[in-house]
């Protein structure tokens, strides 16, 4: 059977990724702070980066192209979860996948796969449905629509599937180590790893296949790149399958870290990716990926070294500091401006 | 190869296109010359498809192009060097030479391109590496033909290519154009440089407000008494 962890109490999922080690890391006393507690708080900080990195790739992907915010893309991490859940209870029927450390690799494989494609496909339908519409209106116009799309998906899965937080099955083996006083564990490893692994194969994606050049073209200068003969709308298209898919990625990861899941869970996570997103330079794909890890490293120190109540209050502050002195976020180009 | 018949078109309520009809021989540099806001880019916007005419016919070599969408008019052959250069700035001299081979198959005939190209324009050689919006302006016009070019396009528009260039690099540029039409490129180019358009091109038509009001042999143009009133600053 699974390990299953279920998070119980007021900090369910309304908070975004609570870190758990927190209290524990309180009682050790304020006054010690160690080389371990640093080290401990930036193995946690770096988990939740490379989540909130993956979420904050769809975010300046959608923006850097249509100039819009998908605020619907938080959903897109929520559904990535429900999806990842229902894909590994499929799974979990057959022997095969249960029964070895192969099966096991490839059950995760295929629910990532499964969970990405789905979501993918969501994220493009909703582009046509609720965004492509509107491109020629006023930009306030999909702005609103996504926020109903993202109302709309949180109410369906409320309505047709559960209003409760539900315990999401962790199949990795409960391992746990410890280096110098730091531990790390098996999801935070996974996390950690396939995060970077993701963020590697976008940048390479983006900056080596013809499409990915495409994108950036379009992003740069969207009539020239249709005068070199680039289908917008195919462009737009893939924006609209890979944000998504990254976005669910990051869903399943989450429900694994905190052993549940929720219809709104993607709120809050969705904020802070979209927070990443600009510290790192909205529409930087770059910017995006350093942009969720600084947020996720500074959270956990806050978390670790103030209190945990804090850590929202510094990350917030540290995205109004970029606004006034960078507005145009770390990684972000100034713009030129046309004469 | 290109015949543009009495088309009007509009940018929202105002009609900016009020009949136009010009046409295009293979072999040929055709200009368009004309006042600001005589329809000049907007003829050429249209003809590339970013924008619809709401009258008229364009064909290109015996087929209607109205409605095409403007990524498949690149594909049939018409490719637009805009206004302004509209170089990806974020991009390297090399990779924006390669967007402009985005429909192309053939990778042996890219990089046979990609040479001529540096071959055309020496200074972009220099600079492949660098990103296009760091270059000249003089180099960024460069790069913008060189990268139309990567399409191995059949006709080749280009949108006030002197526009905010030093003269010494205007001659550059019009030498460059003269260059590839002996090749066998067929250019239509819209100026504001009335003398030098003029003086390059086999054929020109004057616009005014949405209309041709002349049009003949670049060199009867140039000594039209009205033309050179009008447009070449004489008295």
């Amino acid at each position: 059977m699974p390990l299953t962890r279920v998070l119980v109490g007021a900090r369910g999922s309304t908070k975004a990724f609570p870190l758990i080690s927190l209290e524990q890391l309180e009682e050790t006393g304020e006054t010690q702070v160690s080389i371990a507690t640093i080290g401990q708080q930036l193995v946690n900080g770096v988990t939740l980066g490379g989540m909130y990195a993956l979420i904050a790739l769809g975010y300046t992907l959608v923006y850097g192209i249509l100039l819009m915010i998908n605020f619907a893309h938080s959903e897109m991490f929520m559904g990535g979860a429900f999806v990842g859940l229902f894909a590994f209870g499929w799974l979990d029927n057959y022997e095969f996948f249960t029964g070895s450390g192969f099966g096991i690799a490839l059950m995760f494989l295929m629910t990532f796969v499964i969970s990405g494609v789905v979501i993918g496909l969501l994220g493009v339908l909703i582009e046509r449905v609720a965004y492509r519409p509107l491109r020629h209106a006023p930009r306030l116009a999909p702005l609103i629509s996504a926020i109903g799309m993202s109302i709309f998906l949180q109410q369906a899965v409320l309505l047709w599937i559960t209003p409760r937080q539900v315990p999401f099955p962790n199949y990795l083996p409960a391992g746990s180590y410890e280096i110098a006083g730091i531990s790390i564990n098996n999801i935070q490893i996974m996390i950690i790893g396939s995060s970077i692994i993701l963020l590697i194969i976008l940048d390479t994606f983006v900056s080596k296949t013809r499409i990915g050049k495409a994108m950036r073209a379009v992003s740069q200068d969207r009539e020239a790149a249709t005068l070199m003969g680039v289908d917008i709308n195919r462009v737009i298209a893939v924006a609209f399958f890979i944000g998504p898919a990254l976005g669910a990625l990051a869903g399943i990861f989450s429900g694994m870290y905190y052993g549940s899941i929720k219809f709104d869970m993607g709120f809050i996570p969705g904020v802070k990716a979209f927070t990443a997103a600009v510290i790192g330079g909205i529409g930087n794909l770059r910017g995006a990926m350093v942009g969720g890890f600084l947020l996720g490293i500074i959270e956990a120190l806050a978390a670790g070294f103030l209190s945990s109540g804090y850590k929202d209050v510094v990350a917030f502050a540290i995205l109004i500091l970029v606004l006034v002195f960078k507005p145009s976020g770390l990684l972000g180009e100034s713009v030129v401006e046309k004469v | 190869m290109l015949k543009v018949d009495n088309i009007h078109t509009f940018y929202g309520q105002i009609e900016a296109l009020k009949g136009i009809s010009i046409e295009v021989n293979e072999g040929e540099i055709v200009t368009l010359i004309g006042a600001n806001g005589a329809g000049k880019s907007t003829t050429l916007k249209t003809i590339s498809g970013q924008l619809t005419p709401a009258e008229g016919t364009i064909e290109f070599e015996g087929e209607s192009l109205i409605g095409t969408a403007a990524h498949l008019v690149t594909a049939k052959g018409i490719v637009q060097v805009p206004e302004g250069r509209r170089i990806f700035p974020r991009m390297s001299v090399l990779e924006n030479l390669e967007m402009g081979a985005y429909l192309r198959k053939d990778k042996a005939g890219v990089l046979e391109d990609l040479d001529r190209a540096f071959e055309l324009f020496p200074r972009l050689a220099d600079r492949r590496a660098q990103k296009g919006g760091t270059l000249s302006g003089g180099e960024q016009q460069m790069l913008a033909m060189a990268r139309a070019m990567m399409a191995r396009p059949r006709l080749l528009m280009l949108d006030e290519p002197s526009m905010g260039l030093a003269p010494v690099i205007v001659d550059v540029i019009f030498d460059t154009i003269k260059k590839l039409n002996k090749e066998g490129m067929t250019i239509l180019l819209v100026e504001q440089n009335a003398a030098m358009a003029l003086q390059t091109a086999n054929r020109g038509y004057v616009l005014e407000i949405g209309k041709v009001a002349l049009e003949g042999p670049g060199k009867e143009l140039l000594h039209n008494e009205q033309v050179r009133k009008t447009y070449l600053g004489e008295l």
